[in-house]
């Protein structure tokens, strides 16, 4: 061990403390940039994976080609323009923290957990035929110990479940995390969310969904999972209301699917 | 030489575990145990990141002031869990995620400063590198082991691959939930504990 001084402990540590910031400041510019792609990878793969043009296979970025990037005014329910809102840029978990374009939800309206909505959100729209096949909306909400992140694929009727794919979320693994159960996932497509008075029924129950008129409401419940499945239930009843994707699907139901 | 470099690599796995006899690492070892593939990768991040902090800390050993080492140690230790963090999201992203916080919490694991303070700051930088990937070993041995157990019985599967056919996909197997939740690990490693020291009987602590 070295000699003690009073001066050495200092310029020790300061040699050894530009040496270490160095070496992570680099691997940190120069490695973001493959992250950054990575992350991008992963959402598209999870939207193709929702979408049902995913599985396990193929080049993500070539068929991602497939989909179309819109934003959408959460409140009007319109197509934002993009030449306003470039829909390759926009960065919407940063828009929900930022004040001037998201809003503080009452404890009413709070149905996932989310304490702020953004205004606008990110949609993604599959043709086929140059006519609307499915449209894919990112869901989020609170579960257990974490937000749950998903997208959800819906038919052209606007009420049709064709898939779902969780695929962020901090739930206890086996349990709670079985969300990502692929499985599971397949028991929600031909469900459907809306009821005939235009309520959200679709939920998460106890035990299994089987038999019976109520049935196409229902998704299997996850053993061992009771608040992940109440936190999956919320977050549907949020996102397909008032406050969700409402505004935005009447529309689209009204226009048939055009945009303006 | 060539006998005590193998003694080094080797003697932590039974003789002198890093987590059955000295009691380090325990937090990990409940918290990435449950699938095998998720403790293999964090047995091999830990080990690296042990060899390689021991050998640092070994080569500037004797221009590291006794007053400021610790500091200084957790600073070399902190660098290298970034940089394996930062490459593993680069280029095993999925991997990384399942991961999530626990690699950042390789910085607080008790066998790498252990080591760094135990070994690396008296001993020549071979050495330490040798002692640091034994110990690694050792680390990995056990949570192998753990996440063995809990895998099959926990998920029906070993690294991933059906072996037990669970009920919830048609199968007979029904999942113990306990050995999901990392309480089970500390049973377990418990267990492994009690059979070491009863193999050797060395291990056990005066009364």
């Amino acid at each position: 061990m070295a000699e003690e001084s009073l001066a050495r402990p200092f310029y020790t540590v300061l040699v050894l403390a530009l040496v270490c910031s160095a070496l992570v400041a680099g691997a940190v510019v120069g490695l973001r940039p493959r992250q950054e792609a990575n992350r991008q990878l992963d959402r598209q793969k999870n939207i193709l994976r929702a979408a049902g043009l995913y599985q396990g296979k193929g080049d993500v970025t070539e068929l991602f080609k497939a989909v179309r990037t819109r934003v959408v005014d959460l409140e009007s329910g319109e197509f934002v323009p993009e030449d306003r809102i470039d829909p390759k840029t926009y960065d919407q978990r940063r828009a929900a923290r930022e004040t001037d374009v998201s809003r503080a939800l009452a404890k009413g309206e709070d149905l996932a957990g989310l304490s702020r909505r953004e205004r606008y959100s990110l949609v993604y729209l599959v043709e086929r035929d140059k006519r609307l096949d499915q449209i894919i909306l990112p869901i989020r909400g609170k579960g257990l110990w974490s937000t749950m992140y998903a997208y959800v694929a819906l038919d052209a009727d606007l009420n049709t479940i064709r898939g779902i794919s969780f695929f962020e979320h901090g739930e206890t693994p086996g349990l709670g995390g079985e969300v990502e159960n692929s499985d599971w996932q397949q028991g929600w497509q031909g469900k459907k969310i809306f009821a005939k008075d235009k309520s959200v029924a679709l939920r998460v129950i106890k035990g299994k969904a089987e038999g019976g008129e109520t049935a196409i409401h229902q998704i299997d419940g996850l053993s061992g999972a009771t608040m992940t499945g109440a936190g999956v239930s919320s977050l549907l009843r949020f996102w397909f209301g008032e406050h969700g994707f409402q505004p935005f699907l009447t529309r689209m139901r009204h226009k048939g699917g055009q945009d303006g | 030489m060539a006998d005590r470099a193998r003694d080094l690599l080797l003697r932590s796995i039974i003789e002198r575990n890093p987590i059955a006899l000295l009691v380090l690492g325990i937090c990990s070892a409940l918290a990435v145990t449950s699938k095998m593939q998720t403790a293999l990768v964090m047995a091999i991040c830990v080990t690296l990141v042990t060899a390689c902090s021991s050998f640092a800390l070994s080569l500037v050993r004797h221009r590291i002031p006794g007053s400021v080492r610790i500091g200084l140690q957790i600073t070399v230790i902190a660098t290298l869990v970034i940089l394996v963090d930062q490459i593993l999201k680069t280029f095993y992203f999925d991997l990384a995620k399942q991961l999530s916080v626990y690699v950042g919490l390789i910085i607080t694991n008790c066998i790498v400063m252990g080591r760094a303070e135990g070994f690396a700051m008296a001993n020549p930088p071979g050495k330490s590198f040798l002692d640091g990937i034994g110990n690694g070993l050792g680390y990995a041995f056990i949570l192998m082991t753990v996440s063995f157990i809990r895998e099959l019985l926990g998920s029906g599967s070993v690294f991933g691959f059906e072996i037990l056919k669970l009920t919830s996909n048609g199968g007979w197997y029904v999942r113990n939930g306990l050995l999901l939740l990392p309480v089970s690990a500390f049973f377990l490693i418990a267990l492994i504990i009690w059979l070491l020291r009863t193999i050797d009987p060395v291990q056990q602590e005066n009364k």
